[in-house]
C-alpha cells in the first residue's frame, strides 16, 4: 500500500502530465527528471511549508553571494563598477576558478551587520548593478568564460533616482544580455528571488534552486497589500502564488533544486556550499559540450516555451 | 472607459501623476488635466485628446487600432489565446472570475490585441495592450502573443510595432507571469536577428515587468505626453523610501530627459511618425 505522501506525489506527476504546457516541449522528455528531483522533496509543500521557506530564504544567518563564492571558487578575484557611473554594492561581480575553469560570477550581495546592509542596499541594486552585470557577462563572452549567477534580492530598487537612471530598461537589458550569450550559463536562485530584480540576471541555460529559496513574481507583502489590501495577509499570499523551489520545478522555471543542510543552508553553510558548488559544476559540465550556437538556440526555446495557456 | 478601471489587479499599482482637479468627479469622460467633460462620441474625434488641455485620455486597444491602421487593413492574430490558471490561484475571488468577469467586460480575451495591418500603406504587425483588461497585466497570454507577434513580424519581413499600458506583471500567474519578461525579450532577439525592428510606443501608464521587458527594447522607443514610465509606481517609491517625488516622477516628459526615450509624440501625431519610422526601417 503506497503512502499518502507516494500518493501525493503520483497524483502532482499525472496532473504534470497533463499540463498543457506551451507546444509541449516541456512535459515529455523531462517527465523523468522531474520525478527524480520530486522524489527527493516533500510532497506538495503546505501553507506552512510555503511560508517556512519564505522565512528561510530571508534567515539573517543565510549564507549571501559571498560567502558561497569565497566557498565555492579558488583564487576569486573581484571586479568593481559599471564602467559608466558607479559601482553598486548590492551586485557583485568576480573573476574565480571552479574546477580548472576561470569563470564569471555576478550576484546580488546582501549585507550582514546593519552598516553593511545599509551599504548593500539590503540587496536590491540600483541600475548601475545591473550595467556592472551587464559588463561582466560582456567580459566572460569576449574571453569565452561560462557565467554563473547567484539570484538573492528582494528586488530593484524602487527610488526616485533609480527611475531617472533607467530601472526598468537596465532590468531588460541585462536580460537580453543573457539571452545573447554564447558562453555557458547557470543561475542559481539562493535566497530570495524577488521580481523583475531577480530575473534580470537569471536568464541562463540551467537555472538552480536551492531548496528553501523563493522565486516570485512580487513579494508577499507587496501581493498581499494589492490584493488583499492589507500587507498582514502575507501568509495567504505566499500560499496562493506559491514561490517555493517545488513549484517553480513543477512549473519549468527552474531546472533543478540544490538539497540544504537540515534545518536551512545557515545551519552549515560550508556543507551548503559544497551541495550548491557540485550542482553549479554538473549544471555547467551538462552544458559545456554544446556547440555555443545550439546552446543559445536552447536557452530561447526553453524561455519561448514558458506559460501556461488555454484556448477560447 | 469601461469599469475595469475600478480595480488595479498588478503587480505595482499605478496612479495618475496628476489628481483630477478637486471635484473633478470620476467620470472617465471628465477631463483630469482641466475639467471639463465630453461625450463619448466627442472624445473618439479628437483621439480621446482632450481639445482644452492636451491630457492624453486611455485609449483601448480596438480604438489604438482603428486610430492607427489603415481602414480595413486590419487582421487580428492569436486571438483565440486565453488564460488558464495554473496556480489555481485565490485571493478573495478566484482568477478564474476575474478573467471572466474582465472579457465580459472588455470583449477582449487578454490584455493584448496582435494583428496585422498597414500604416499609411507601410505594413506591419501591430501588439496594442489594453489597460481595462486586469490593469494590462502581463501572464501567459500576452507574452505568448507579444513572442508570436514577433515571430509574425519576422516571417513577413516587417517591422512590430508595439504599444503597450501596463501595470506590470500578472500577480495570479506567479513565477510564469516573471517568466514572460526573458520570454518576450527572447523573441525580440529572434526579430532583431531577422533583420526585423521593434517600435515600441510607451502609453499611460507603463509600468513594472512590461517597463522592465519588451517596452524597453524597441530599436526606437517613443511614449505619449505625459505617460507615466516607471520600474516602480510613484506609490511604491514614496512608501519605501519616504522621499518627496518630484512633480514629474517616473512621466514621459522626466524620462526623455534622462535619454531613456527616442521622442514624445502626441497622439495626433503618431500615426505619421510611425508611418515615415516604417518606411526608415523599409516597409512600405
Amino acid at each position: 500500500m503506497p503512502s499518502e505522501a507516494e500518493m501525493r506525489l503520483r497524483e502532482r506527476l499525472s496532473k504534470l502530465g497533463g499540463v498543457k504546457l506551451l507546444r509541449g516541449t516541456k512535459v515529455s522528455g523531462e517527465l523523468e527528471r522531474l520525478q527524480e528531483q520530486l522524489d527527493r522533496l516533500r510532497a506538495e509543500p503546505t501553507a506552512e511549508d510555503i511560508w517556512r521557506s519564505v522565512e528561510l530564504a530571508r534567515h539573517q544567518d543565510r549564507p549571501y553571494t559571498l560567502d558561497y563564492a569565497t566557498r565555492i571558487l579558488d583564487d576569486f578575484f573581484e571586479l568593481h563598477g559599471d564602467r559608466g557611473r558607479a559601482d553598486d554594492p548590492a551586485v557583485i561581480s568576480a573573476l574565480g576558478r571552479l574546477q580548472g575553469r576561470t569563470i564569471v560570477l555576478v550576484g546580488h550581495q546582501k549585507g550582514r551587520d546593519l552598516k553593511e546592509r545599509t551599504k548593500r542596499n539590503f540587496g536590491m541594486a540600483y541600475p548601475e548593478g545591473y550595467r556592472k552585470a551587464m559588463r561582466a557577462m560582456a567580459l566572460a563572452e569576449r574571453h569565452g568564460f561560462p557565467l554563473v549567477t547567484m539570484v538573492d534580492t528582494p528586488g530593484a530598487y524602487p527610488g526616485v533616482a533609480a527611475e531617472q537612471h533607467g530601472q526598468g530598461g537596465a532590468i531588460a537589458r541585462s536580460q537580453s544580455a543573457m539571452v545573447r550569450l554564447s558562453v555557458p550559463t547557470v543561475a542559481c536562485v539562493i535566497g530570495e528571488g524577488g521580481s523583475g530584480g531577480a530575473v534580470a540576471i537569471a536568464v541562463a541555460d540551467r537555472v538552480l534552486m536551492q531548496e528553501n529559496a523563493i522565486y516570485s513574481v512580487i513579494s508577499p507583502e507587496g501581493c498581499a497589500a494589492i490584493l488583499w489590501r492589507d500587507a498582514g495577509e502575507a501568509r495567504k499570499a505566499a500560499a496562493a502564488f506559491k514561490p517555493d523551489a517545488a513549484h517553480c520545478l513543477e512549473l519549468g522555471v527552474v531546472d533543478a533544486v540544490v538539497p540544504e543542510p537540515a534545518g536551512g543552508a545557515h545551519e552549515d553553510p560550508d556543507e551548503a556550499a559544497r551541495l550548491l558548488g557540485e550542482a553549479i559544476v554538473a549544471a555547467l559540465e551538462d552544458v559545456e559540450g554544446m556547440d555555443p550556437d545550439l546552446r543559445r538556440r536552447e536557452r530561447r526555446a526553453k524561455y519561448r516555451a514558458m506559460g501556461v495557456l488555454a484556448s477560447a | 472607459m469601461s469599469s475595469g478601471q475600478g480595480r488595479v489587479d498588478v503587480e505595482i499599482e499605478s496612479k495618475r501623476a496628476q489628481e483630477p482637479p478637486t471635484g473633478g468627479g470620476d467620470h472617465p469622460n471628465t477631463c483630469p488635466g482641466c475639467g471639463s467633460h465630453y461625450r463619448d462620441d466627442e472624445l473618439t474625434q479628437t483621439l480621446r485628446v482632450c481639445p482644452q488641455c492636451g491630457h492624453h485620455f486611455p485609449v483601448r486597444a480596438r480604438e489604438r487600432v482603428e486610430q492607427l491602421a489603415d481602414p480595413g487593413s486590419f487582421a487580428e492574430e492569436d486571438g483565440d489565446l486565453r488564460s488558464a490558471d495554473p496556480l489555481e490561484f485565490f485571493d478573495l475571488r478566484p482568477y478564474t472570475e476575474r478573467l471572466a468577469e474582465a472579457e465580459l467586460a472588455t470583449g477582449l480575451g487578454d490584455a493584448i490585441v496582435c494583428g496585422r495591418a498597414e500604416i499609411d500603406a507601410a505594413e506591419c504587425r501591430l501588439a496594442v495592450m489594453d489597460f481595462a483588461f486586469m490593469g494590462g497585466s502581463m501572464g501567459s497570454v500576452v507574452g505568448e502573443k507579444f513572442a508570436r507577434a514577433c515571430d509574425s513580424a519576422a516571417a513577413a519581413g516587417v517591422p512590430l510595432v508595439s504599444v503597450t499600458a501596463s501595470g506590470g506583471a500578472r500577480m495570479q500567474e506567479g513565477i510564469l507571469a516573471l517568466m514572460q519578461l526573458p520570454k518576450t525579450i527572447c523573441a525580440i532577439e529572434e526579430l532583431q536577428d531577422s533583420g526585423g525592428a521593434l517600435l515600441s510606443v510607451l502609453t499611460h501608464p507603463t509600468t513594472g515587468g512590461v517597463l522592465a521587458s519588451y517596452a524597453s527594447l524597441g530599436d526606437v522607443v517613443l511614449a505619449e505626453p505625459g505617460a507615466l514610465m516607471s520600474f516602480a509606481g510613484p506609490r511604491v517609491v514614496a512608501q519605501t523610501t519616504r522621499e518627496k517625488l518630484p512633480d514629474d516622477f517616473g512621466l514621459a516628459e522626466s524620462n526623455y530627459r534622462y535619454g531613456h526615450l527616442d521622442a514624445i509624440v502626441p497622439r495626433g501625431e503618431l500615426r505619421p511618425v510611425l508611418a515615415r519610422l516604417l518606411r526608415l526601417f523599409g516597409s512600405g
